[in-house]
């Protein structure tokens, strides 16, 4: 295994702490616009209570990402920047939006219109961004991503992600987000009404992201033959078909069953499946057709120095990540003093 | 607007709206720290107070820089391919690491936040030094990054590419250590002086109100070593500048001409057509001290660098007259504050230099942005000194002036709404009137 191997899983590691994480915050935001039903109030404030002290951290993730792309693939990042240039300049809005208005709308004291309205900016911001995030991604997929300067504006700059694939992974990445949120919440609504409500939505999202997976698939046929082959004719497929299968009906059964941490687990387990099942399909390119992990890789110094930074990182970021998580997502603690 | 001027518009209001938030987001965890120190070790429950408000504007404020900082992160890339295809294999690791220190602050941060009643005092506290540790130290590191586009080192260019990289000297760069210095003083010194000012405002309404005493003191226990240690970094600095970048020391001081016993000038309007800084006072021979240690040093001047390769001389000059002019004024405050206290007058019972700091409570500011424009427009028209230029960088995506339209709408509107919101954290601060101290048992673990 090389180094620039071990990098590239390390961006995808990164990616997929993620949508586990901060995609799971955004689809908390849309079931605040979907907040209904006499518990609407509560349903908001459980949201709001589940990503306050999270979210930021949540969010370094992708700053991570970025970052790695940048240092140790840097044409990826240069190639992904300048084809997908609206996408992502779009996505950035959203990140902007859903940050600052969900902390408004928190320390603004007053429960008045003004309060309502930063609520209505967070939650469309939190159904937007993983909407443009799914489309970069699909896009990068695809194998459309100009590698020389572009002659044309919309040969350039839209066509490469104006297509129906990058679409549907962007519909597929809202509802696997969405669905992450509610199963989350119903873990942490403990029992009762509150729980029902993020069950019946966890199930709802959930038959959304078999929908739109299937419409993924359906797609790239024609619009990510990558994938359409990857999934359809190599060796692995069926068995990675029936594995997330099996997590999938696992945690409609958790939901159903009220066995609301064993969905969580199943859950956990299918986003992060079906985040490596598009890794898997186009290894080993970083953006197909040409650039591979290893011909867009840094000079070696680099990779290395870059691998060190990324362990001793981690020896200091998981111990605080857990004691974060631990400190608000543990049992109620005794107060302090 | 070309687009490569709608693009360096686009990146350096995302920049100045950035900063802000970064200034505060490395100041106020050590304003909080103290006040929280003074609270554990005094019992005075108003520290506690304070520090507990502080920590609600810092909320805010660091939640708006860490969207900020995103968009400058993704910025990089949409705006300066080139810039960034080149040097990110050899600058990429400070940024690497300030990815980390940030992931650390904003995790302490959410602990120290919303963890007051769920963990110790003790385990609050330290959660404090770390969010304020980790949050200089990504100041550094991204500061580390900004110094190799002045001074880069680590590499070779052999036929228009990068090879022998070391990204290890390149973070060692000549310019790291004396920019990452003057920057960190300027956060808590803008900081400092800012929060000083806003709580001076509120003692000259109401002089006896407690609360307010003590944020002024300890805003200005931040803000003031800080404010008289910033010339001798900012000597450093221009040391720096004058050996390594000639063209961006000359443009500072407008100094056209290459010459022994070189006079430093103050304010003038620099006239491109004659090559003079008119209206200006000049002191003899101090700018050849300033650069060179030597009074009859030579000061390379403008004449020596091709008139393509010149940035803006009066906007350079003139952001430099404005940054020193605002760091004098503040060290003028913190002397004037040092001599009220050193006499054991109360320093809310001095009513002048109470407005002297509401007056200064933008100023701290102003000289980082100020700052800012010395060194990016100073290194124009290079994104790298001497290596890369800024038009090569550029992305090829046309019509940039539409996103830098739309970026700079959501700031004005960002900045607004945040103003509004701490005017309303402001208001609601407590008034309590000046009485003995609030006697109060000490926490558990203090």
């Amino acid at each position: 295994m090389t180094l620039a191997l071990l990098l590239a899983g390390a961006v995808m590691v990164a990616l997929t702490a993620y949508v586990l994480m901060g995609g799971a915050d955004f689809g908390g935001g849309v079931w605040d616009l979907f907040a209904s039903g006499p518990r609407k109030r509560q349903q908001r404030a459980l949201i709001a209570e589940a990503i306050g002290p999270i979210w930021e951290a949540n969010h370094v993730w992708l700053i991570l990402v970025v970052v790695l792309l940048f240092v140790c693939f840097p044409a990826v990042f240069a190639r992904i920047s300048v084809a997908l240039h609206i996408p992502l300049t779009l996505m950035l809005i959203g990140i902007v939006l859903r940050g600052s208005a969900f902390t408004f709308r928190t320390y603004d004291s007053q429960k008045d219109e003004v309060q309502r309205r930063w609520g209505l900016l967070f939650s469309w911001a939190s159904l937007i961004t993983p909407l443009l995030l799914g489309v970069s991604a699909g896009a990068v997929v695809t194998g459309n991503l100009p590698a020389a300067p572009p002659t044309g504006f919309m040969e350039g700059f839209v066509t490469p992600w104006l297509q129906p694939f990058p679409f549907a992974v962007g519909l597929l990445a809202l509802a696997l987000m969405a669905f992450l949120a509610a199963v989350y919440l119903a873990v942490e609504a403990f029992a009762g009404d509150l729980q029902d409500d993020f069950r019946l939505r966890a199930l709802v999202s959930g038959v959304a992201v078999f929908a739109t997976a299937m419409l993924t698939l359906a797609l790239s046929r024609r619009g990510a033959p990558i994938v359409w082959a990857g999934l359809t004719s190599s060796w692995w497929a069926p068995f990675y078909h029936l594995t997330v299968g099996t997590t999938a009906l696992a945690a409609f059964w958790g939901l159903w069953t009220r066995r609301a941490r064993l969905a969580r687990i199943a859950a956990v387990a299918q986003a992060t499946l079906i985040l490596w099942g598009w890794a898997a399909v186009q290894y080993p390119y970083l953006i197909p057709p040409d650039l591979t992990i290893e011909n867009s890789a840094a000079p070696h110094v680099t990779l290395k120095l870059v691998f060190i930074a990324l362990v001793a990182g981690l020896v200091l970021l998981v111990p605080s990540l857990f004691y974060l998580f631990r400190v608000f997502k543990g049992a109620p603690s005794q107060p302090a003093s | 607007m070309t687009d490569l001027l709608a693009a360096r518009s686009q990146m350096g209001i995302s920049l100045a709206f950035h900063i802000i938030f970064a200034v505060i987001g490395i100041g106020m965890p050590l304003l909080m720290l103290v006040a929280e120190w003074r609270w554990q070790r005094t019992g005075d429950k108003l520290y506690l107070e304070l520090a507990k408000r502080w920590a609600k504007g810092t909320a805010i404020m660091f939640a708006v820089g860490a969207v900020s900082g995103t968009v400058l992160s993704f910025e990089l890339g949409l705006l300066w391919p080139g810039f960034m295809r080149f040097a990110g294999p050899i600058i990429g690791m400070p940024f690497s690491l300030e990815g980390f220190a940030f992931f650390t602050e904003a995790i302490f941060l959410g602990i120290y936040l919303y963890g007051w009643d769920r963990i110790t005092p003790r385990a609050h506290l330290a959660a404090g030094v770390m969010v304020a540790l980790s949050g200089a130290l990504s100041g550094i590191f991204v500061v580390i990054a900004n110094a190799w586009m002045n001074t880069p080192t680590g590499f070779d260019m052999v036929g228009g590419q990068p090879v022998n990289v070391d990204p290890i000297a390149a973070i060692f760069n000549p310019a790291a250590l004396t920019q990452t210095v003057h920057m960190t003083l300027a956060a808590y010194a803008a900081t400092g002086f800012g929060v000083a000012g806003i709580h001076a405002a509120l003692l000259l309404q109401k002089p006896t109100n407690l609360f307010h005493r003590r944020a002024l003191a300890v805003a200005l226990l931040v803000g003031g070593p800080a404010a008289l240690l910033q010339p001798l970094s900012g000597d450093r600095s221009a040391k720096m500048v004058a050996t390594e970048q000639p063209a961006k020391f000359a443009a500072m001081e407008g100094h056209f001409r290459t010459e022994r016993g070189a006079p430093f000038v103050i304010g003038g309007l620099p006239d491109m057509e004659t090559q003079t800084v008119r209206y200006a006072i000049e002191v003899p021979k101090v700018l050849s001290f300033l650069a060179h240690g030597d009074f009859d040093a030579e000061v390379t001047g403008l004449d020596r660098v091709p008139r393509a390769d010149w940035p803006n001389v009066p906007l350079v000059h003139w952001s430099f007259q404005l940054m020193v002019g605002f760091g004098m004024f503040m060290i003028l405050c913190t002397l004037l504050a040092a001599w009220t206290a050193f006499r054991k007058r109360a320093l809310a019972e001095n009513r002048l230099l109470l407005r002297l700091l509401v007056l200064g409570a933008p100023m701290g500011f102003l000289a980082v942005e100020a700052g800012w424009m010395v060194t990016e427009l100073g290194r124009q028209p290079w994104v790298v000194q001497g290596v890369m230029r800024t038009a090569d960088a550029v992305t090829p995506m046309p019509g940039l002036v539409v996103p830098f339209t739309f970026f700079t709408l959501l700031y004005v509107v960002l900045s607004v709404a945040v103003v509004w919101l701490m005017r309303r954290q402001i208001m609601k601060s407590p008034d309590i009137e000046e009485r003995p101290p609030l006697a109060a048992p000490l926490p558990q673990g203090a």
